[in-house]
């Protein structure tokens, strides 16, 4: 059983790799919840302008029908104008595609962005829509019924983590 | 019929028709989606599309504007299709039942069914008899309940006043006809509100409302003091006409709020209305449209709480 | 025809009888012994054998309210409950307040040859409440009592003079006591309850209000009174202190408001839509202890068939009453082993103690008397379903549940009518 990698490097290997790209325009919206603490320590350390955006994709998971209404719906807060703007959007764990298709599509009813290129501190595979991310910290394998995901512990320190899938 | 109608076999929501018997938790989890709703209301682009190819019905048998207006809104901004039914005109003076029409209705396609009528209960019938992807959402059953309001007052005070356990909530008028008083009560008690007042002529109280949990004045001078919130119900003409009351104006004299006996509540009490107001009656206009007044935030409040209601419902 | 029955409990009321042994009937009367060999035996080992019930007031709905249910239903449905002998409220359609129609009654119910009908006169006519109707006509038509079944009558004067009439000729008047205007627009019992379901309410003092006006008039006119389907402690308790200063009045209580009060609307149920309402748990229980005391003199059915499309309906809206004549010997035994009394006197309230208010010598095991019986299984328990009713009412709050006590046989004036084993 390989462990999994350090998610502070990572996060300090992904910051020197965006470094370049970010512009005095560019703007960073984190996913909840994993990809919003990612975003958090990015933003922080790239001293990137514009203020973080946060986003909850509840009202557009193509599963409602599945599953329903998530059940804490965290509020989406975008505070700058997403019309003609590079943005970086930031999740903790890319693996069907299906969260990212849901943020671009809340993202367009704010605004039509000059791009959108996706930061994610993990590949997990397993892609079901034909989505991918320009920035990634590593790939993972991770076992069929597991989840990935990142933690952040009472210090702000970051860590991956696999759960069961319930 | 015992369990409650309400919830699924999970306890989930599945039908929105009393604030009373829904635990505390399904409450505040309407209160909280609500709050991310009320951030899609103040963007652009006013949609999601979670009820995208979903039609929403519009039941109502008794005339309403302005409630039926916002559950239009609330669901068009969901992405559904809405169909407005003002049944107390069409099907129903010919005599079709209740139960009838709704399975019409049900034959063309229903996903969701927003139900006033004059008649408390109407809308547990409806709820017993709908197919299994079908919801109802009471919109207004009598004197019964208005959950959908219950939840925007909640919202409202929660928005202003953050915590519940700390209030003093004083509801002035005619309680013994209001569903609204009902439905706040329940939820005020539910969410743990420590003191629930009710003020109003004896022929405006019903019997046993102390069972309710709440306490009963006769004097609105007393039952104000200290008030952190103070809602003032709608009277309705009809009351002077059935020995119940004199005169709106010897009503306005003991139970009218003016800026004078706001006073005796807190400085900075909010004073709440779930319209349309009647002014000079229940209401003095220096008060409606003074600094304390949240009449119009609670409507742009109610739009966002109705989307949480049927987007909760609907899912489950 | 001779007929023995064998072995049974054999239990009779009005005598203190309740021991093991046989029942024999010759020529429709029972008597001491049969001379020679019966006809039928019926074994009644394990069973209890007593006198057919007698339910004073169970809604027939001929003539008019044939759609809700017909005589031929609800005699069926009697006879399978053990019910021999029943009174019904004149509120037919038109009401029994002509004696052309109360003969054609009587005469269509004798050809089914299943209970006994005692038809209980309008009191005035149409039930309007105003003009008086020829109460010696009727009575000779066969009424047995007057009565306004549901309806007010709102002028006092009127009520006087009614009364003061009836007394003229010893006709005893059954009457619902209720305020017209205290409970207008009510639709259950004023409380907590109604208060938490939205619901107009009917408060307790609409009941003792009328009662108190009632109690007066019969002070004053001496006419012999039964009061309708009691609903709360208050009645009670001035339907005991009248008793006691003697006065002729007798009284009795619906069978669901011995067990039910207004909890069990739960919600909205319009199946506990009913007249009186279900009150509280208060008022239930001195119902409860009432009947047992004997303030309460019988207990009836009230049996109301309403069409399942009239119960689907919000609650307000719907039409009250209940299902009631299969279910009254069950739900009676339930009522006696709550008050924890002896089966003979708990059977006295729907047999002798009924035929006393009724006015008939039915009720009893005695030689010569007419041969109604009723045999039952009282440990036996059945479900109760719309399949399982006689009756096209199937409108009962009971439906879904088990209740104990199954009839065996029922014999009408020495005729099997109904059996099932």
């Amino acid at each position: 059983m390989n462990p999994l990698p350090d998610a502070e490097k990572l996060c300090a290997q992904l910051a020197a790799k965006l470094k370049p790209a970010v512009k005095p325009s560019t703007a960073m919206i984190g996913l909840y919840t994993g990809g919003v603490w990612l975003a958090e320590r990015l933003h922080a350390t790239l001293a990137i302008a514009e203020p973080l955006g946060t986003m909850d994709i509840a009202f557009y998971r193509d599963d409602y029908h599945q599953q329903g209404l998530a059940r804490d719906p965290k509020r989406t807060q975008i505070p700058f104008a997403v019309e003609g703007r590079d943005l970086l959007l930031v999740d903790d764990v890319l693996y069907t595609g299906r969260t990212v298709r849901a943020a671009m599509n809340e993202l367009f009813d704010y605004g039509r962005p000059a791009s959108i290129s996706l930061v994610v501190l993990a590949d997990r595979g397993g892609r079901e829509l034909p989505i991918c991310a320009q920035y990634c910290g590593c790939t993972v394998e991770v076992a069929k019924g597991m989840r990935l995901r990142l933690l952040r512990d009472d210090m702000g320190k970051l860590k991956l983590a696999l759960q069961d899938a319930k | 019929m015992q369990s409650n109608p309400q919830l699924n076999e999970n306890g989930e929501l599945r039908h929105l028709l009393s604030i009373e018997g829904l635990p505390r938790d399904v409450l505040t989890g309407i209160l909280d989606t609500a709050a991310s709703f009320v951030g899609v209301t103040e963007r652009e682009v006013k949609k999601v599309p979670l009820l995208r190819g979903k039609s929403v019905f519009n039941l109502f048998f008794e005339p309403s504007t302005r409630t039926r207006t916002t559950f239009e809104i609330a669901a068009k901004r969901l992405s559904a299709d809405v169909i407005n039914l003002n049944v107390a005109v069409s099907s129903q003076t010919k005599g079709e039942s209740l139960l009838d029409t709704v399975s019409n209705l049900s034959a063309m396609q229903a996903d969701l069914f927003v139900v006033r009528h004059g008649s408390s209960g109407a809308p547990y019938l409806i709820a017993q008899h709908v197919k299994p992807h079908e919801h109802v959402i009471n919109a207004g059953d009598g004197r019964h309940a208005h959950p959908t309001q219950g939840l925007l007052d909640l919202y409202t005070i929660r928005h202003y006043k953050q915590d519940f356990g700390a209030l003093r909530v004083a509801i002035v008028g005619d309680i013994l006809h209001s569903r609204v008083a009902r439905s706040l009560i329940h939820g005020l008690t539910t969410l743990g509100t420590p003191e629930v007042r009710v003020i109003g002529p004896k022929t405006l109280l019903p019997a046993g409302v102390e069972a309710l949990g709440v306490k009963v004045f006769n004097d609105m001078r007393e039952g104000l003091l200290g008030a952190d919130v103070v809602v003032m119900l709608r009277l309705q003409n009809e009351r002077m006409r059935g020995a119940l009351l004199p005169s709106a104006q010897e009503f306005f004299k003991h139970y009218g709020l003016t800026a004078q006996k706001l006073a005796l509540a807190k400085p900075d009490a909010i004073v709440m209305h779930p319209g349309p107001m009647n002014r000079g009656v229940e209401i003095d206009s220096s008060v409606a449209d003074g600094p304390h007044s949240v009449i119009l935030p609670q409507v742009t409040f109610g739009i966002a709480v109705r989307m949480a209601v049927m987007s909760i419902v609907a899912g489950n | 025809m001779k007929i023995l029955i064998r072995n049974g409990r054999v239990i009779d009321p009005a005598s203190g009888r309740d021991a093991a042994g046989d029942l024999a009937i010759a020529d429709g009367r029972l008597c001491e012994a049969l001379s020679g060999k019966p006809d039928r035996v019926i074994d009644a080992t394990g069973l209890v054998v007593a006198p057919g019930l007698i339910d004073i007031a169970a809604r027939l709905r001929e003539p008019g309210y044939e759609y809700k249910a017909t005589l031929e239903s609800e005699m069926d449905a009697a006879v399978a409950g053990g019910v021999t002998s029943l009174a019904c409220p004149p509120d037919t359609d038109p009401p029994l307040d002509e004696p052309g129609l109360v003969d054609m009654l009587r005469r269509r119910a004798k050809v089914l040859s299943r209970a006994r009908v005692y038809p209980i006169g309008a009191l005035t006519v149409k039930l309007a409440g105003e003009r008086l109707t020829e109460m010696a006509e009727l009575a000779e038509a066969g009424c047995v009592a007057f009565s306004q079944a549901d309806e007010p009558i709102p002028d006092t004067q009127v009520l006087w003079r009614a009364l003061q009439y009836a007394a003229t000729f010893g006709f005893p008047v059954w009457l619902r006591v209720e305020d017209h205007w205290l409970a207008r627009g009510g639709v259950a019992h004023d409380g907590e309850l109604a208060t938490r379901l939205g619901l107009p309410g009917i408060p307790v003092f609409a009941e003792t209000v009328a009662l108190g006006v009632l109690l007066e008039l019969v002070r004053a006119t001496g006419t012999r009174v039964h009061l309708c389907r009691l609903s709360s402690a208050g009645a009670v308790e001035l339907v005991r202190r009248a008793k006691t200063e003697g006065l002729p009045i007798s009284c009795d209580v619906g069978i669901h408001h011995l067990h039910l009060s207004d909890l069990d609307l739960g919600y909205f149920d319009a199946h506990c839509r009913l007249v009186p309402p279900l009150r509280s748990q208060r008022d239930r229980d001195a119902l409860a202890a009432g009947l047992a005391d004997g303030t309460i003199d019988c207990v009836c059915s009230d049996h109301t068939p309403v069409d399942e499309d009239q119960k689907q309906m919000p609650f307000s809206e719907a039409e009250p009453g209940a299902t009631g004549l299969e279910l009254l010997l069950p739900l009676v035994l339930k009522w006696g082993a709550q008050q924890k009394l002896p089966l003979a006197t708990v059977l006295a309230r729907v047999t002798s103690d009924a035929a006393r208010v009724l006015g008939v010598h039915s009720g009893r095991l005695q030689a010569g008397a007419p041969a109604d019986v009723v045999v039952f299984d009282p440990d036996a328990a059945w479900r109760v379903s719309a399949e399982a009713l006689r009756s096209q009412g199937k409108n009962t709050p009971y439906i879904g549940y088990e209740l104990g006590a199954r009839v065996r046989y029922t014999l009408v004036a020495g005729n099997v009518v109904f059996e099932q084993t």
